[in-house]
């Protein structure tokens, strides 16, 4: 197994800002020649909330299980806290929780006897806090009233609820989330949204993979794209973003005459669509676009500049829309 | 950043966590509905037995016709402590072994099917340990089935049959207290007996994915082999079959004890363990975890 002994004490992974995951052309090839990794450099800083996202099949999951331990790689290196994986296992996963792929349940136990038995797996849970951590956990993910019913009476959403409490029991120094949101309504998802909030300025590191972008884009503070089992890119999300250059949005009643003041004013890719215009804003000084647009007589109702998305940064990126599947 | 940085204690890690683990791998597996539906079915066939004999024998003829039937059958009458061996001897060959199959089978295909598998490693129960507490709870539930077989025929044959000293296969009397004494240890060997089945069947489980395909092929190699057992000309072979000792429980009846095949059995079921443990620990520690 070559685990070392989780009793040594270990040295610190994340001091002086070293990564929390850093992996050195992580490569995996499965059995059947299938290459779902290819020589992947992923660094996520610690305290950051790292948005992972990809089109199904472009090698997340399979990264992730890596990082976890669950799978091998076929060559390369990764480290999580500092120390290597998958060697380190009984070292470091006490420190990380994570829901991956889902939530996997005991559908015949209780949803806090699912908890009681997971924290039980854990050699450094301490049996003696065993059941108000689980309370705490239960109530962190608002799942108390419904603690005692059979986890096979569960919908989706409190699954998922649950699977989040597992990943909760201990303080976590990472937590690894793939698609926490899913089958969630929206007030479930801004309550994970807040939750992850709240994680993160306690100075958790959270990897969070997710297919949808406007999710990364409200809570993370830094992103990487993978399709094909290669990272396109990674770094801060205001950086990725700002690589796509925002909007110009004109609304106005006049909108021709509008469309032909703007292209004068060195606007580029000018779309008219009803009452909207919009194209890509010059370099010059927009109050001079327009007052250029007030002088020709065009009665102005609305004048913004659109900030760029992650989306627009991923299509930019990749030249295709992002492929949501679950 | 700060705040990642702040250095939290190291947990202290009990040297019991193991326990921990055991005990909560035994209050998942027996509090399954189906772990307890194969210890109802066990502890049913004591009971059939026993009613089946009451009332052959009502009209006062000897049971089983003269010969037929499980070992101990024509004693029963005589004394409700021979419905123990009889009990043991009956579902040996199948019941037992059976549910053990279904038990070890499932033991790690069935977290790996459900997905629970991923969440014990990363919890991080560890491999090896997760891998030795499954065997351990298949052992702790082998004696749990063999003594809920022995218990409800013990219940049984008290209430149907009268209870006294028994005369040994060898034909010397024994007292009731020392028969108890020797039913305890014939569940001990018959206990003992199914390690070998259990090893084979938490191998199988780490092959596959499916709870119900490592059932179904544990079960399949039990009968296979049998049958195996049964054709003269495998003859070299058999020793070798992990059935082939099994009734060998019944040598603890004999008065000296016979040992020779007790001390065989054993030795082969700790082979069976060696070898199929390590497969498994090969298997299972090396494994790509993806369900």
């Amino acid at each position: 197994m070559g685990e070392p002994s989780a009793t040594e004490p270990e040295q610190r992974g994340d001091q002086a800002g070293d990564p929390v995951i850093d992996t050195r052309a992580l490569t995996k090839r499965y059995r059947g020649g299938q290459l779902a990794v290819d020589g992947l450099d992923l660094t996520v800083p610690a305290g950051s909330v790292f948005g992972f996202l990809g089109p199904n099949g472009s090698g997340k999951t399979t990264t992730i299980r890596m990082l976890m331990g669950l799978i091998e790689p076929t060559s390369g290196t990764a480290t999580v806290l500092g120390q290597p994986m998958p060697r380190a296992t009984r070292a470091v996963l006490p420190h990380v929780g994570a829901l991956i792929e889902g939530p996997a349940l005991y559908g015949f136990l209780s949803g806090r006897d699912n908890l009681i038995r997971y924290d039980s797996a854990d050699p450094a849970a301490d049996p003696r806090t065993r059941k108000a951590r689980v309370a705490a956990a239960l109530d962190r993910v608002g799942l108390t009233a419904a603690a005692g019913k059979k986890a096979k009476a569960y919908s989706l959403g409190m699954k998922q609820r649950l699977g989040l409490a597992a990943a909760l029991l201990q303080p976590r120094r990472m937590l690894v989330l793939d698609e926490p949101t899913n089958g969630l309504d929206p007030q479930g998802m801004r309550e994970i949204r807040t939750l992850i909030r709240e994680l993160a300025s306690d100075g958790t590191t959270v990897f969070l993979s997710s297919h949808l972008l406007d999710e990364i884009d409200q809570v993370c503070t830094h992103a990487a794209v993978m399709t094909q089992g290669r990272l396109i890119t990674q770094g801060p999300v205001a950086e990725l973003s700002a690589g796509a250059r925002g909007r110009l949005v004109v609304t106005t009643p006049d909108p021709a005459e509008a469309a032909r003041v703007l292209k004068e004013q060195g606007v580029g890719d000018v779309v008219v669509t009803d009452d909207r215009v919009t194209g890509e804003p010059p370099d010059r000084d927009l109050a001079e676009v327009n007052a250029a647009l007030v002088t020709a007589g065009v009665r102005v109702r609305g004048f913004t500049v659109e900030r760029a998305s992650l989306e627009d940064a991923f299509v930019a990126l990749t030249g295709e829309g992002f492929d949501v599947a679950g | 950043m700060s705040q990642a940085e702040v250095v939290e204690p190291v947990r202290p890690v009990s040297p019991l966590w193991t326990f921990g683990l055991l005990r909560s791998e035994l209050t998942t597996t027996f509090r399954r509905w189906r772990t307890l539906a194969l210890l109802a079915v066990l502890a049913a066939v004591p009971v059939l037995v026993g009613i089946a004999v009451k009332m052959e024998t009502s009209d006062g003829s000897s049971p089983g016709g003269g010969g037929g039937g499980p070992a101990f059958i024509s004693q029963i009458t005589n004394n409700g402590l021979f419905l123990v061996f009889t009990a043991l001897a009956a579902t040996l060959p199948f019941f037992l072994p059976m549910a053990i199959g279904v038990v070890a089978g499932d033991a790690i295909a069935g977290e790996s099917n459900a997905g629970t598998l991923r969440y014990l490693l990363v919890a991080p129960a560890g491999r090896s340990r997760l891998l030795l507490t499954k065997y351990a709870t298949v052992v702790i539930f082998c004696l749990a089935a063999t003594l809920v077989v022995a218990v409800s025929a013990l219940t049984v044959g008290a209430l149907l049959f009268p209870l006294g000293d028994l005369t040994t296969i060898s034909g010397t009397q024994i007292s009731f207290a020392e028969g108890l004494g020797r039913a305890l240890l014939i569940a001990l060997a018959v206990a003992a007996s199914l390690i070998g089945v259990a090893a084979l069947g938490l191998f199988v489980s780490t092959l596959t994915g499916s709870g119900i395909a490592a059932m179904a092929t544990t079960v399949g190699l039990l009968i296979t082999v049998q049958i195996l057992d049964q054709i003269p000309q495998l003859h070299a072979l058999q020793p070798y079959f992990f059935s082939h000792y099994w009734l060998s429980f019944a040598d603890l009846m004999r008065e000296p004890v016979y040992w020779d095949d007790l001390a065989k059995n054993l030795g082969l079921q700790a082979l069976y363990a060696a070898v199929f443990g390590s497969a498994a620990w090969a298997r299972f520690t090396t494994k790509d975890i993806t369900a």
